[in-house]
């Protein structure tokens, strides 16, 4: 019974934040209902005994990137008029065949396969204690050379992102 | 109902009234601490020595007419206030105030935990909310729907995500002597004494308590500076400038919205001292007087342990407040960026390199 609310409660959640994202008009509104999905996704994660995964995303995800999605759409064009016009021709029509096409085979998946639709599914025991430390075993011995490869990979493309936007005829003629 | 349950909700409700009539506490407290440092005699009508002066800004905050600006963004501008409060709330959940207790109702035995919840990544989850706490200031400033609080909010914002950063680095070091994220083990592992193999040394180290100020000053000293920032008190109070920037985030607020903007900049001031607390003066680890006390008393010791640590802290919040002037928008980004940032990183790479030496000795041997 509480798991299947601490279930339908953020995946209720989820949607309404994904269906926020997409129709409302104001873009700060669009990255709120991001943050809401965000948010509710960490909830089913903390639910399913990924407590590590669930705090990164909230930390990372809801907290650093989002928050700079914010910062710059309110410093620019909060003001301006939303293009409500298609800037592909058929574009509404193309969207909404793809969209039928997905929701009919996900539909003929649900139906065809054994998928049971037992809502109050009963809770999962599981004795893995401490994520953190699961993942950090495995990210530090079998995964290593990825892991760095991925951080230093990271280093360039933000010292590239910098090298791009320091202008420096600007910066000379200031100085 | 389970048992569970109703602990959790018992717990839950404990901490609401703990905090709020703390933060009537607290103001009262700060405001005659300043008045004293500034030879002024401070709130002294409402009650004795002043101290429902506070209930009574609180009522009148109540009462009084709550404006909206005709360009807000209404929902935007009604959830700040919310989201201001809940992390300040949800953050207080994971300090442990004392060691687990057996209770017995009714011939059974409960193990209640001083605790409201002993996560495995507690670390990460205090790091998380005050990253939550940030959308408070961004989305009011914005949502006034005036120049004034929408650069406050940019201007908090920045700070805040930048003091952060230094924040959480200072305490990767804390995390690896402790060897766990979670916030009970972190206190369970300063219990005891220093111990040195140098013989002279050792008679005096010994009485000195095993707290991780001791090997991580300098961490200790790069989070609280952080954590005065990351509260936006001064004197990094930018946000709030009422003399020369116009308010910040909040100018645009008024009666019981602002008041939730104040009400959870004093939780955030007090959670962040009860974090430092736990994490480097030990938590509520002290004497408990087992033999002298009666045993109600001895038991909740560990709970006047961490107040009285925290609130030692918070005196240093107030005493820093009443000494130091505030710092200008560059020099405060510069302190965050240019040596804060920097310092934790190096201290990060020391500690390890000793806990390294000290668990697997000289690399050559």
């Amino acid at each position: 019974m509480i798991e299947a609310l601490l279930f339908f409660a953020p995946a209720s959640l989820i949607i309404i934040g994904a269906l926020i994202v997409i129709f409302a008009k104001n873009p700060v509104h669009n990255a709120m209902g991001l943050v809401m999905t965000l948010v509710s996704l960490a909830i089913i994660y903390i639910t399913l005994n990924a407590t590590f995964v669930a705090m990164v995303q909230m930390l990372v995800y809801a907290g650093a990137v989002m928050t700079l999605f914010l910062f710059v759409i309110m410093m620019i064009g909060v003001d301006k008029k939303e293009q409500t016009t298609d800037s592909i021709k058929g574009q509404t029509f193309l969207v909404s065949g793809v969209f039928l096409i997905l929701i009919s085979l996900l539909a003929y998946v649900a139906i065809s396969s054994d998928f049971k639709w037992d809502l109050w599914f009963p809770p999962v025991e599981f004795d893995a204690e401490g994520t953190p430390q699961l993942i950090a075993g495995v990210l530090f011995t079998e995964w290593i050379f990825p892991f760095e490869i991925i951080s230093l990979l990271l280093i360039v493309a933000t010292a590239a992102a910098i090298a791009l936007a320091y202008d420096t005829k600007k910066r000379n003629s200031n100085a | 109902m389970s048992t569970e349950l109703i602990i959790a909700l018992i717990k839950s409700n404990i901490v609401l009234a703990v905090l709020l009539t703390n933060t009537i506490l607290l103001i009262w407290l700060e405001r005659k601490l300043v008045a004293g440092m500034q030879s002024r005699v401070g709130p002294d009508r409402a009650g004795p020595f002043g101290i429902l002066q506070t209930v009574a800004d609180a009522i009148k905050l109540l009462l009084k007419e709550q404006i909206m600006p005709l360009k807000a963004d209404r929902a935007m501008y009604l959830l700040a206030p919310i989201i201001a409060l809940v992390p300040s709330f949800l953050i207080f959940m994971i300090i442990p105030l004392g060691p687990d207790l057996n209770i017995e109702i009714g011939g059974k035995n409960y193990i209640v935990d001083f605790v409201g919840a002993d996560l495995n990544v507690g670390v990460l989850y205090f790091l998380a909310l005050s990253s939550i706490a940030v959308y408070s200031v961004v989305l009011a400033g914005w949502s006034s729907g005036s120049k004034y609080p929408l650069l406050g909010g940019v201007r908090a914002s920045a700070q805040m995500i930048s003091y952060e950063a230094a924040m959480g680095l200072s305490l990767v070091p804390v995390i690896l002597y402790s060897g766990s994220l979670s916030l009970v083990d972190i206190v369970s592992s300063q219990s005891g004494n220093l111990s040195t193999t140098i013989p002279i040394l050792s008679s005096i180290v010994s009485f000195i308590p095993k707290w991780n100020i001791f090997p991580q000053f300098i961490a200790f000293g790069i989070f609280f500076i952080a954590a005065v920032a990351e509260v936006n008190r001064a004197p990094f109070d930018l946000v709030e400038a009422e003399q020369e920037l116009v308010g910040g985030f909040h100018t645009e607020y008024s009666g019981f919205r602002f008041a939730m903007f104040f009400l959870a900049e004093y939780i955030n001031m007090f959670n962040m001292c009860a974090i430092t607390a736990t994490f480097f003066l030990g938590g509520w680890l002290g004497p408990t007087f087992e033999g002298f006390l009666p045993p109600i008393l001895s038991a909740i010791m560990p709970i006047i342990w961490l107040g009285v640590k925290t609130f030692a802290l918070l005196f240093i919040f107030v005493w820093i407040r009443a000494t130091l002037p505030r710092l200008r928008y560059d020099q405060l980004m510069e302190l965050g960026w240019k040596r804060l940032i920097p310092a934790s990183l190096v201290w990060l790479i020391l500690s390890a390199i000793v806990l390294g030496l000290r668990e697997f000795g000289l690399p050559w041997s």
